[in-house]
């Protein structure tokens, strides 16, 4: 291979993070779908309206979906400016833990106010 | 007709630097390219590559106000003065408009850019049907002129890991080549988060391409493969 001194092959990894920004764009797209229907159905959004609405379980799981797919496609998104900004390892490394615990406390965040 | 042209001399200048020219052309002067050899033949300074002057050989890419593209190709008609010359962005630059390639063609090698094949070679050639060859059309006929790849700003950021958009569509025009047998081979070659998937799908590739090939659709083919394979 005429490539200098290096052998060059892939890392074998990177399909699974590309697929998931693609997947949970998806979701995210079909969730604000669901949010600009019920604004239209309700003709507008009160207090009364929104409680029912977050009343329903299946709601709720809905948004948490909608939660999920946002933090994950945010860390790929996050790790991807990462990777190409962030040349020193350590400090790479200390940012990519950081931005998942942000993001892991994110989660948790969500479930307390959904299911509070 | 007014150009201003990125000048550069490593060995005489300590800075870059744009030249004002005026150049008086003939009335057989269509293209960029012969605007230049005026040029050429007024400052014989100025050094710039050229070779087939019909777009076959890619030797003559530059930036021509702010795009990529050749200057054999390009109509002084569809050029608005004064026309600014820059080398190719993101190589270095060896004098004037005149880049050094090493690394985009380093990239191209590492695709393996021939035909791997173990078995017997027939007494004539390894046959393909008409659809077969059909899938290699808008893959073949890169001419290798670096205006996409050096138009990509992924390509910018990591060009020593980033393949770049011409020498993925050459990795998809061996994928899909029906007579390669190392199409295993060339996705692992490409599974990685620099090498394939630093593609953002930005596009500018497809903007500038003088071929009007479409290097995003291919790479976008060689990651859906890729997902195939693996789920």
């Amino acid at each position: 291979m005429v490539t200098g001194n290096r052998v060059v092959v892939g890392a074998h990894y990177g399909w699974r993070d590309w697929l998931v920004q693609r997947v949970s764009a998806v979701v995210m797209a079909a969730y604000t779908v669901l949010i600009l229907s019920l604004l239209l159905w309700f003709g507008g959004l009160d207090y009364a309206s929104w409680k029912a609405t977050f009343a329903s379980g299946l709601f709720r799981i809905a948004t948490f979906v909608f939660m999920l797919a946002l933090l994950w496609h945010a860390w790929v998104g996050v790790r991807n400016i990462a990777m190409d900004y962030l040349k020193p390892v350590g400090l790479r490394l200390t940012f990519q833990v950081v931005v998942v615990a942000v993001l892991v406390a994110y989660a948790g965040w969500t479930i307390q106010v959904l299911w509070s | 007709m007014k150009f201003r042209v990125y000048r550069y001399d490593p060995e005489k200048d300590a800075k870059p630097y744009y030249q004002e020219y005026d150049v008086a052309l003939e009335s057989t002067d269509r293209m960029l390219l012969d605007a230049l050899m005026r040029l050429k033949a007024q400052d014989d300074s100025l050094s710039f590559r050229r070779s087939c002057r019909e777009g076959v050989c890619g030797s003559d890419a530059m930036n021509i106000n702010g795009k990529n593209g050749l200057a054999c190709i390009t109509n002084l008609k569809d050029v608005k003065e004064p026309v600014e010359l820059r080398p190719l962005p993101g190589l270095p630059v060896i004098r004037d408009l005149i880049v050094d390639m090493s690394q985009f063609f380093k990239q191209y090698h590492s695709i393996k850019p021939y035909l791997v094949n173990d078995t017997p070679p027939p007494e004539r050639e390894r046959r393909q049907s008409p659809e077969d060859r059909e899938e290699l059309d808008g893959l073949y006929e890169c001419i290798l002129c670096a205006c996409c790849s050096t138009s990509c700003p992924s390509f910018w950021w990591n060009p020593d890991k980033f393949v770049g958009p011409a020498g993925l569509l050459a990795a998809y025009r061996f994928i899909a080549d029906s007579r390669d047998q190392d199409i295993e081979g060339r996705l692992d070659n490409l599974e990685d988060p620099y090498r394939l998937f630093r593609c953002h799908t930005i596009m500018n590739c497809v903007d500038v391409c003088p071929k009007s090939l479409n290097p995003s659709l291919a790479i976008g083919k060689i990651k859906d493969i890729m997902v195939k394979r693996a789920v």
